[in-house]
């Protein structure tokens, strides 16, 4: 499956990603720079992503857990999540999303 | 501000369960130790990022929380006595002509010692500022990422971005001085506490706090001095809030600061070090925890108390020359067991 993540300059990589993993995970791996600090606890808002309008129901919504970290999120919009808590499934093969600033600088 | 140098073995650039473990490996070797730390407590990530979440993964104890992991190492070194500069940014380094180190902070504090050990971690927590032009010209005038004092806010239009504890908190705490509050947050929901929340809807309800469901636009002003913050919202569209000074509050991220300026190497804001000392590419500057690289580096709590305690028997030889490096266990030495506190 790929994922397509595209950073602050609009580049888009295509990414290999594995089913089970995180969608933070496989751009950590991929080779994009993302913050991630909590590594994937839950526990910040730098693995903040904009999942593209056309993913947004196959990604379903934020858990309540998500949606409290995201008040610390900048630029909130209504495709923002957090990429660690996106697990990846069969059905998100050909996910886009673009990286927050908040996830880089 | 006076200025006092203190002296000591090491100085620890970071207070979390990797710093914190150094000062037992150091100390068991009878070195004294500094720690400066950006954040008013120790525990790094762990009390700043998942203080109540769960940590499976540190030997023989199956399950601690960030803070109990925190506060059992600060238990652990009790003994030894560290000194503690929170709130203090490491700044400067300069080398001394004995050989030692002297490092300044932010706040004026002088430290010299023979040995540095950075276990930073990500860096040093600073706020996370909202990306809006013209934002840094107002910085300190105008805006303002902590309050120090109330005082300095009385009879000002503030606005309050964000919708955490600490905006709620000071949006709470400045209502009363200020001229006005208006409170910005991107949804009528908030990860504060409920009793702040109730709090502040009491006070909207009365009229005397504003609240917006809305995001920040950006700030007007000359240049000097801001004139108001412009925020928009999904269903009423831009909108101008006259103010004198914006208060985002968007918790923190890390940022490895001014410790690239020390002439280290660097390899993406990692230091990279050897796996026999943790030593950087500076002689008796040594890296451990999540902020140094090596091949095969996993950034794991773990690994890095074993950085730490061979970090420490190089640490030794460098502020003990000529000295006679002791192998011992906590369990038999009686040495040990002395500076433990247990015998």
């Amino acid at each position: 499956m790929k994922v397509h993540v595209t950073d602050l300059e609009g580049k888009t990589k295509e990414i290999e990603g594995t089913i089970g993993w995180t969608l933070m995970e496989v751009i950590r791996d991929g080779g994009v720079a993302i913050k991630a600090e909590c590594g994937g606890a839950c526990a910040c808002a730098t693995c903040h992503v904009y999942v593209s309008d056309e993913w947004m129901e196959q990604t379903g919504e934020r858990t309540e857990e998500e949606e409290d970290m995201i008040d610390l999120a900048l630029d909130v919009q209504d495709g923002s999540r957090l990429a660690c808590q996106i697990e990846l499934t069969e059905a998100l093969d050909g996910l886009k999303v673009s990286l927050a600033r908040d996830a880089v600088l | 501000m006076t200025t006092e140098t203190h002296e000591t073995d090491a100085i620890i650039i970071g207070a979390g369960p990797c710093g914190l473990f150094a000062v037992f490996e150091l100390g068991l070797l009878g070195l004294k130790t500094h720690l400066v730390d950006i954040l008013d407590r120790s525990g790094g990530q762990c009390a700043e990022l998942y203080p109540e979440k769960p940590i499976y993964d540190i030997p023989a104890i199956p399950m601690c929380t960030g803070q109990e992991l925190t506060d059992r190492l600060m238990e652990q070194i009790k003994a030894f006595d560290p000194v503690f500069h929170f709130q203090e940014m490491a700044e400067g380094l300069t080398k001394l002509d004995d050989g030692r180190w002297e490092l300044t902070t932010d706040q004026d504090t002088k430290i010299v010692a023979h040995v540095i050990v950075i276990a930073a971690g990500g860096g040093s927590f600073v706020p996370k500022k909202p990306h809006l032009d013209g934002l840094a010209d107002y910085e300190d005038t105008s805006v303002f990422y902590a309050v120090r004092k109330i005082d300095a806010f009385a009879g000002k239009r503030i606005v309050i971005a964000g919708g955490g504890d600490s905006a709620l908190d000071w949006a709470l705490n400045l209502q009363p001085v200020a001229a006005k509050v208006t409170l910005v947050h991107h949804r009528d929901g908030f990860r504060a506490a409920p009793a702040s929340v109730d709090a502040m809807h009491a006070l909207v309800d009365a009229g005397k706090m504003d609240f917006k469901i809305a995001q920040l636009g950006g700030v007007i002003g000359d240049g000097t001095k801001m004139k108001s913050v412009h925020i928009k919202s999904k269903t009423d569209g831009k909108s101008e809030i006259p103010a004198d000074a914006l208060l985002p509050f968007f918790g923190l991220t890390m940022k490895l600061g001014p410790i690239a300026n020390f002439g280290l190497n660097l390899n993406e804001n990692l230091i990279p070090v050897d796996t026999e000392k943790f030593e950087t590419s500076i002689p008796s500057i040594f890296a451990i925890g999540d902020i140094n690289t090596y091949p095969g580096k996993l950034k794991l709590i773990l690994s890095g108390f074993h950085e730490a305690a061979l970090m420490s028997q190089a640490a030794f030889l460098v502020c003990r020359p000529g000295e006679r490096l002791r192998f011992q266990y906590t369990t038999s030495s009686s040495d040990l067991q002395k500076k433990l506190g247990v015998r």
